[in-house]
């Protein structure tokens, strides 16, 4: 009936941001890139064997820089960087101001007009809402939070049990 | 009238107790302010502890959903004096979620409510109410550090509808 009333999350969807071995344990993860526990969970991530699928959860409130830091990813997305923004933007939480997010993408070389344009689309804004109302409805709270196995995994994170529980899964 | 039970909140079907909470203006908030609208209490243990931040934050970037399409307004209620709600709010960014204070005597519209900690402090509890002042959906976390999810509210907006519906 309402928007936001419980549903399972997603299992993997073919717009997904994906990357990681095909055949690893798939963990999507609710992020926001300008949480720090996001930042220090992605360094663990990165490290581990999973395939990692990126969801956005960005809560404007306590972190004010974390839409349009999700927007600048979605637009590089379009010009088919988004994990290289999605490191860029991990790597320097301190700067995620507009002139920051254009340097970024001069860095990757990307369009800079189209990107400019693309992170302040409608599609691209409702790309980051359709991903936060996922996890919303799935019960995310707080990020960063992991699902393996369509079970939500908060706080800290055991690299290990999940590179052991997520075969099978999407 | 007996004793309000201890060991759970209120539920659907009871009247709202009578109870008085101060506002962050200091004036009071009581029983008759919950009539003509929906309301969502969400009773949270304490100001500034990082769990209740993420919960507040979170209702506060879903609420255009509750107030543009579901009509509810929503409160955050602790034991914390009002000064200090209001610092944690104005910390938090959050501008559309007004706090209510149980200060003194404390906690007693928690206890009324049925969802204050043995600990001294409210319960991670969510209490819908309705226009008539009847309590249509309540939740209470099996622990003060489980966050409720927003979708647990929209859960209980939408039994709330499915039982004015009946009625």
């Amino acid at each position: 009936m309402s928007g936001l009333s419980s549903a399972p999350i997603p299992e993997l969807r073919a717009d997904d941001h994906v990357r990681g071995p095909a055949d690893a344990p798939l963990v999507i993860v609710y992020a926001d890139f300008e949480c720090p526990y996001c930042a220090a969970a992605e360094i663990r991530l990165r490290a581990a064997r999973l395939r990692i699928a990126f969801r956005h959860f960005p809560v404007r409130s306590s972190h004010p820089r974390a839409w349009p830091a999700a927007c600048a990813a979605e637009a590089a997305a379009l010009q088919g960087l988004f994990w290289e923004m999605h490191d860029l933007l991990f790597g320097d939480q301190g700067r995620l101001e507009d002139p920051h997010l254009w340097a970024r993408a001069r860095t990757l070389g990307l369009d800079l007009e189209r990107f400019d344009a693309d992170r302040r689309s409608p599609p691209v804004a409702a790309r980051i809402r359709d991903d936060f109302e996922s996890g919303v409805r799935g019960g995310v709270v707080t990020t960063p939070t992991l699902v393996a196995n369509g079970a939500l995994h908060a706080g800290e994170i055991d690299v290990r049990s999940l590179e052991g529980v997520g075969a099978g899964s999407g | 009238m007996s004793e309000p039970s201890t060991d759970g909140p209120i539920t659907a079907g009871a009247p709202a107790p009578e109870f008085t909470l101060m506002r962050e203006d200091g004036t009071e908030f009581t029983r008759a302010d919950l009539e003509g609208n929906t309301t969502v209490l969400v009773f949270y243990p304490f100001a500034f502890s990082p769990v209740c931040s993420d919960q507040i934050g979170l209702y506060e970037e879903v609420l255009s959903d509750f107030l543009a399409k579901r009509g509810a307004t929503m409160y955050g209620v602790s034991c914390d004096a009002r000064w200090s709600q209001t610092a944690f709010r104005e910390k938090l960014g959050v501008t559309s979620i007004p706090q209510l204070s149980d200060f003194e005597p404390k906690g007693a519209a928690c206890r009324a409510f049925g969802v204050y900690h043995p600990g001294g402090f409210p319960q991670r509890a969510l209490v819908i109410v309705g226009p008539d002042a009847v309590v249509r959906w309540s939740y209470q976390a099996p622990s003060p550090a489980d966050l409720p999810g927003a979708n647990l509210i929209f859960d209980g907006l939408d039994a709330t509808a499915a039982g004015s519906a009946r009625a």
